[in-house]
């Protein structure tokens, strides 16, 4: 199936988890405390869209599937979507505008400090995401900028990290996941370089996939 | 006070034996005390199901120690808190916590007193007390607070009962432990079995109860059940639920939050709107069911009360 029949479908799946938030919503599905589940669910999606994204790239390279990276900007596009909503229940539901105390909040809880310096730094990729922005920016320094998901994931599973009481099981398993998310990039450079030294002593066909890894931030 | 009323069904198609015998428990419980011998007796002679249950709680006495707020829904109530043996989700109590037997129970009490160690029954250890309608509000360590209309009866007078020597200065509980049936307890989240503690004149003070129910029927297993405590000036933590022990030490015990991180909760946990925790501020707090924030409260609002026992102390460090 081509790219073009599928974008529709995996953009319609990004908007379930929000689909079923306001399905909860409208069926007294959102428990007790609905700003906390709302909290909890946007976060979660938040993370887990910052994830799938990282993922891209490194399946790219095992499946040999190129047309996978052109649903990079997309899904990390739904990471900054889920944020955006995550950080507005913060503080229009939970704080309702009441910025002496989510300044506070940002400066004092290192949880809150992480989580924002996360959202922070999503927002310059977002607002340059657009096909004009990567002409203007130039492709080397585009790539450059858009490798701060990398700090902003990191920022996001900190942030899970240090905000749960005493069960740190999921936030490690996704601390887990991110880590070989990490890795592969850094495995791929190693086996890049490496490549493109044994090529001077003795040149491979590999080329083919070096050219594929260009046009991507690793 | 408010009742919600079930609709009409006979008992044996929604209540399971077990479900039976605790309402039943508590029914000999109340009416023992409260009611007294005739009232009970009828009441035990026309049971048939869950329905009536609430009879004998129509009678109880009233406490000008609770407060004039509104409580929360028994829907809300029941279906959002912690008790992390039966997972770390605040829907996980409610989800897995009939996986609990709760009948038989006994709770044993023992240490520093003048009477011999014992395994009570837990119709014995109620039998004795006139059970009250104490409506406090509950302010949990996560920034969130209810109001709770619960049932009990004062842990002075249940310590009275049992004679503790002069060396006990401190009451000690203990949760049941029975992995088997409390699934959290199969991931060493927080050591188990749950612990807590209170200094002998916080247990002593006439706020803290021991709840065996709650909107006039018994406690829910996620509640608690059969027996928790209730300090309502201190986050909800303190208040251990479904209790198998009770000791009279002489030193400080070491409560399980305590243990799992010391710098984020002390051994009073007195509600403190003043020292946040690290990780979350304490100055403000979501009643459950409303939309804005409100401001926490010294000690939960029951300052007036529950002020001198900490007369001299500095709260900031021991929080
Ligand atoms: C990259 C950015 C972020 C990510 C990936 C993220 C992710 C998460 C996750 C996974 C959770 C836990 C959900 C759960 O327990 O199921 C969470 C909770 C939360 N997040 Fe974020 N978050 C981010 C940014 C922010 C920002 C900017 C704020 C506010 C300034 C914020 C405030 C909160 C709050 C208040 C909670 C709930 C804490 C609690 O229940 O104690 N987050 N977030």
């Amino acid at each position: 199936m081509g790219v073009r029949r599928i974008k529709p479908w995996v953009f319609a799946a990004c908007l379930i988890p929000l689909g079923l938030l306001v399905w909860r919503g409208f069926t007294g599905g959102l428990t007790a405390n609905p700003i906390e589940f709302i909290t909890h669910r946007t976060g979660d999606w938040t993370l887990r869209f910052l994830l799938i994204a990282l993922a891209i790239t490194p399946l790219r390279r095992l499946t040999g599937w190129a047309a996978l990276a052109s649903f990079r900007r997309m899904l990390g596009l739904f990471a900054f979507f889920y944020v955006v909503l995550h950080f507005s229940t913060y503080v229009v539901l939970d704080f309702f505008f009441a910025f002496d105390l989510i300044l506070d909040d940002i400066v004092e809880r290192r949880y809150i400090t992480a989580g924002f310096t996360g959202f922070v730094l999503l927002i310059p990729l977002a607002l340059t995401s657009t096909q004009r922005m990567i002409r203007r920016l130039g492709g080397a320094r585009w790539r450059r900028l858009h490798r701060l998901i990398y700090v902003a994931a990191i920022a996001g599973v900190v942030h899970y990290y240090w905000l749960v009481k005493a069960d740190v099981r999921l936030p490690l398993i996704y601390a887990a996941i991110l880590a070989v998310l990490l890795g592969t990039r850094l495995w791929f450079r190693f086996a890049k370089s490496a490549q493109k030294r044994s090529r001077v002593v003795s040149p491979t066909k590999r080329s083919g996939d070096v050219a594929a890894d260009a046009g991507t931030v690793g | 006070m408010l009742i919600k009323q079930a609709p009409d069904i006979r008992s044996s198609e929604i209540t399971d034996e077990r479900l039976y015998r605790n309402r039943r428990q508590f029914i000999r419980a109340a009416s023992g005390a409260a009611v007294g011998a005739v009232a009970g007796a009828t009441v035990l002679g026309q049971y048939d199901g869950a329905l009536h249950a609430q009879e004998p709680i129509s009678d109880l006495r009233k406490s000008p120690l609770s407060t004039d707020e509104d409580p929360n829904s028994y829907e809300d109530i029941t279906s959002y808190n912690n008790f992390y043996e039966f997972g770390t989700d605040k829907g996980d109590p409610a989800r897995y916590a009939d996986e609990m037997t709760i009948a038989p129970w006994s709770v044993r009490i023992e240490g520093e007193m003048h009477t011999p160690a014992a395994d009570v029954d837990i119709d014995d250890l109620l039998r004795p007390h006139t059970l009250e309608e104490r409506i406090y509000r509950l302010r949990c360590v996560e920034a969130w607070s209810m109001v709770v209309p619960w049932v009990g009866f004062p842990l002075g007078d249940l310590i009275k009962r049992f004679e503790p020597t002069s060396k006990a200065k401190f009451v000690k509980f203990t949760t049941l432990h029975r992995p088997e049936e409390m699934r959290g307890q199969r991931s060493r989240v927080l050591q188990w079995p749950y612990v807590e503690a209170l200094r002998m004149d916080e247990a002593m003070h006439p706020l803290a109860i021991l709840a065996v129910g709650m909107y006039g029927k018994t406690l829910l297993n996620q509640q608690g059940a059969p027996l928790r405590l209730v300090v309502p000036w201190k986050y909800g933590f303190k208040s251990i639920k479904s209790i198998v022990k009770i000791e009279f030490v002489e030193d400080q015990p070491r409560n399980s939050w305590n243990i799992s991180a010391p710098n984020e909760y002390g051994f009073y946990s007195n509600v403190n709107p003043e020292v946040n925790h690290p990780r979350w501020s304490q100055a403000s707090e979501r009643r459950i069911g409303s939309f804005f924030r409100i401001r926490t409260q010294m000690f939960n609002g029951y300052a007036d009360q529950v002020a001198s026992l900490y007369d001299g102390m500095d709260l900031e460090r021991n929080f």
